[in-house]
């Protein structure tokens, strides 16, 4: 007891000093925001922007980019004397942010993995040439990123998170107006809405799926040149783009100057392939060059041909390992086995991308196989279906039999005993 | 013909066969008009022993092992020459055993047959139909499918929520802290071991008692035959009644064959412990009156946590059911009404959860 009060008499005082230091400490971070919260926008910056900033977070503050000294007060805080920048010009943004973002041994210290490439990339971006040549209508770090209340890109509320890149990206190149001088066309981000990757990212949340900037690149955003376009949908498209490159297409495009794969499946409004772009109605692809009847036409129709052939049987097996299973009878297996089918006609319609009839085919035959194999354990499910009905029929009728002759006899002994 | 002749003379020589059937001889089953329901416990009875004959097979190609549990239950549905219509029938036979065995107590509860001298006869009863139930419970996750393995992981927590021994509970069961392959095991342990060694001794003791008292007439029937003894009439148990038993046998495995060739019992998917646990899930449905009157009762009640207040009352109802000829003795007038009383409100209240349970989301 003696002991307790005696280091509550020594610590007392010093336990006051540090509950007088809490202000001093809170001051000294946040004295910017003192008035900056209380004033009208562009000026304000609110205490739940600044707290959300990954920047503040990280233990920087408003003078790490406007320079001054918070800790002094009122108006001396922001003069020349302490180092005050006021309002950062736009140009001098990228190197301003470069600064820290560049500095590899400075970054490291907070996220190893971060790149500090960015504003070396940016300078080769068309965005940051137009910025050299004075071009302010362009993007830099902040019209991307954010300004105050910045937040890191694995952040889903952060403007350049995946699922939100193509609006943030849409906000200056879907506005026709802002656009008008740089004679480009605005509907990209209304067609990406249309796409596959669209839906892919959105609908069906997959974050790797392309967004604007995997496929323009992020910080050295720049459009792809036509002969970089396989290179690009290779990234994630890999066996395709193999195929493509040892097939006749690749030359031939090459010749004309054809951008690769968007000469087929198209650009910011790629749909879902189906095999109708192989055929030759509204949807055809094929027949935008070819001529009907000629050699790579008929090697068309036969590729159509197989893949319908497959596509065919894999939904008759399904639909008769359904009616099957309906009636109780156990095909999970050859249910199973219907995905390798499946899996046959993925590659069998990735191997159209070699352009030739015997890959295709020989996917599809081994595909054919499994759903032979399916389709007669379809077909033997039924039959033991009804081979089981015709058997319960039998035992039922046995049982009926047994029951009446039963009842004759009890009432037969029955009587007899009266 | 001879040959079995000669076998029987020179058994019966022995064994006196004739001896040993008098008692059977000698005994009658009271007719009246409420005399079917004796056939219930008899259709159960049935019902137990194709569960054992049809288990047996099962287990000739069944494996109880995480591993090859599901493998080994599908290839006795696709490979073994009739492995669908016996585990088919295992199944269907379980659920119709549990229905009777529930139509049994129920039946016994309102004709009163439980009255002195026949106390120990309902109690042996009761603690049949807890053993058919826990049959259910154990023999539902051995096929190891995802709606098995989720109902047991489900069933198993209620019964972690027993107060004081409820964890200690859920670890024998499920042999530690999760469901695993360890839990597949011993279930496999209590079904095919440990509940049919208590339940053949139980039968023993409830079909000697029903023996040793003989079928219990209704008190009113009794009433009416104490005042006019020539009303009262009866049947030979054999072979009258047995061959009517018979009877009802045949229509039940009509029934059974029925529902095993129209209505093959589902395997569904693998139990995969991983995977996050499907919608909606439900136990089996004789579980269901008591899973949807826990889900139904409030997080708290007063200060008591709602799940354990559920699961103590229906402890606790439970214990009394198993106990109420003792207080059917003691009661008179109202009180034996209020019996009655419980009885209906018991089974309105199972049939009512039971149906909210199933069209319930």
């Amino acid at each position: 007891m003696w002991r307790n009060k005696t280091i509550w008499r020594y610590a007392w005082p010093g336990l006051l000093l540090c509950l007088a230091a809490v202000p001093a400490l809170a001051q000294s971070t946040s004295t910017c925001l003192d008035c900056h919260a209380t004033l009208d926008p562009p000026l304000q910056v609110t205490e739940q922007q600044f707290a959300a900033d990954i920047h503040a977070q990280k233990g920087l503050t408003c003078a790490s980019c406007h320079g001054g000294d918070p800790k002094l007060a009122d108006m001396d805080a922001m003069s020349k004397k302490a180092g005050f920048r006021g309002k950062i010009e736009k140009k001098q943004i990228p190197e301003l942010c470069g600064k820290c973002h560049s500095d590899g041994a400075y970054m490291r210290q907070y996220n190893p993995s971060l790149r500090t490439d960015q504003l070396a990339q940016y300078k080769t971006s068309v965005h940051g040439k137009l910025l050299a040549k004075g071009d302010l209508k362009v993007a830099v770090c902040t019209d991307c990123h954010g300004l105050h209340g910045l937040r890191p890109a694995s952040d889903t509320r952060s403007q350049v998170h995946p699922l939100n890149v193509a609006k943030t990206c849409s906000r200056c190149h879907a506005d026709a107006a802002y656009m008008k001088d740089h004679h480009i066309p605005t509907d990209q981000f209304a067609k990406y809405t249309t796409s596959v990757h669209f839906d892919a990212l959105t609908v069906r949340g997959d974050l790797s799926a392309p967004t604007c900037t995997t496929c323009h690149g992020n910080h050295g955003a720049a459009p792809p040149g036509v002969d970089s376009v396989q290179n690009v949908c290779s990234n994630c498209h890999v066996f395709q783009s193999q195929l493509y490159e040892k097939s006749s297409h690749k030359a031939a495009f090459q010749r004309s100057a054809l951008p690769g794969c968007m000469v087929c499946h198209g650009k910011h409004d790629i749909s879902h392939p189906t095999d109708a772009n192989l055929g030759a109605g509204p949807k055809a692809v094929c027949m935008q060059c070819h001529k009907p009847g000629d050699v790579c036409d008929q090697a068309r129709v036969k590729i159509l041909g197989n893949l319908t052939q497959l596509d065919d049987g894999i939904r008759g097996a399904d639909q008769l390992l359904a009616a099957a299973e309906a009636s109780g009878m156990e095909v999970s297996e050859a249910r199973l086995e219907q995905d390798q089918a499946r899996d046959a006609l993925t590659k069998a319609r990735v191997s159209i991308h070699r352009f030739r009839v015997d890959p295709v085919n020989q996917d599809v035959q081994a595909g054919m196989k499994i759903v032979a194999k399916n389709l007669q354990a379809g077909k033997d499910a039924l039959r033991e279906r009804d081979y089981r009905r015709m058997g319960l029929g039998v035992a039922l009728l046995s049982i009926f039999m047994v029951l009446v002759g039963l009842r004759l006899y009890i009432g037969k002994m029955e009587q007899k005993a009266r | 013909m001879k040959l079995l002749q000669q076998a029987y003379d020179w058994l019966d020589e022995r064994l006196d066969f004739k001896d040993l059937a008098a008692p059977l001889a000698k005994k009658t089953v009271p007719m009246h008009g409420r005399s079917y329901w004796y056939f219930l416990g008899g259709i159960t009875l049935f019902l137990f022993m194709l569960q054992v004959c049809t288990g047996i097979l099962l287990l000739l190609y069944y494996r109880p092992s995480a591993g090859e549990a599901f493998e080994s239950v599908q290839y006795i549905m696709t490979r073994v020459q009739f492995g669908w219509l016996v585990r088919s029938i295992h199944s269907w036979a379980a659920n119709l055993m549990i229905f009777t065995a529930f139509a049994h107590m129920f039946s016994v509860l309102f004709l009163k047959a439980y009255r002195k001298p026949r106390e120990l006869t309902w109690v042996t009863g009761m603690l049949l139909l807890f053993l058919a139930m826990g049959f259910g419970f154990s023999g539902y996750l051995l096929p190891w499918n995802t709606l098995a393995f989720f109902a047991t992981k489900v069933g198993t927590d209620i019964a972690g929520q027993v107060p004081v021994v409820g964890k200690w509970i859920m670890i024998f069961l499920r042999g530690g802290e999760e469901v695993t392959g360890a839990t597949l095991t011993r279930f496999f342990g209590f079904h095919v071991a440990v509940l049919p060694g208590i339940t053949t001794v139980l039968i023993a003791g409830h079909i000697f008692l029903v023996q040793r008292f003989g079928m219990s007439v209704p008190p009113e029937v009794e009433e009416r035959w104490k005042a006019a003894p020539a009303e009262a009439r009866e049947m030979k148990f054999f072979p009258s009644f047995f061959l009517r038993e018979l009877m009802a046998w045949y229509i039940a495995l009509a029934v059974l064959g029925a529902l095993a060739a129209l209505l093959p019992w589902e395997l569904g998917t693998k139990a995969d412990p991983f995977a996050p646990a499907p919608l909606g899930i439900k136990p089996e449905w004789y579980f269901l009156f008591m899973f949807q009157t826990l889900k139904l009762i409030p997080a708290k009640v007063w200060l008591v946590d709602g799940e354990l207040l559920g699961i103590l009352v229906f402890g606790a109802a439970g214990g009394l059911w198993v106990l109420l000829p003792f207080f059917d003795g003691a009661a008179r007038g109202r009180g034996r009404r209020m019996i009655l009383g419980a009885g209906i409100f018991a089974l309105a209240f199972i049939l009512v959860m039971t149906v909210y349970g199933y069209v319930a989301k």
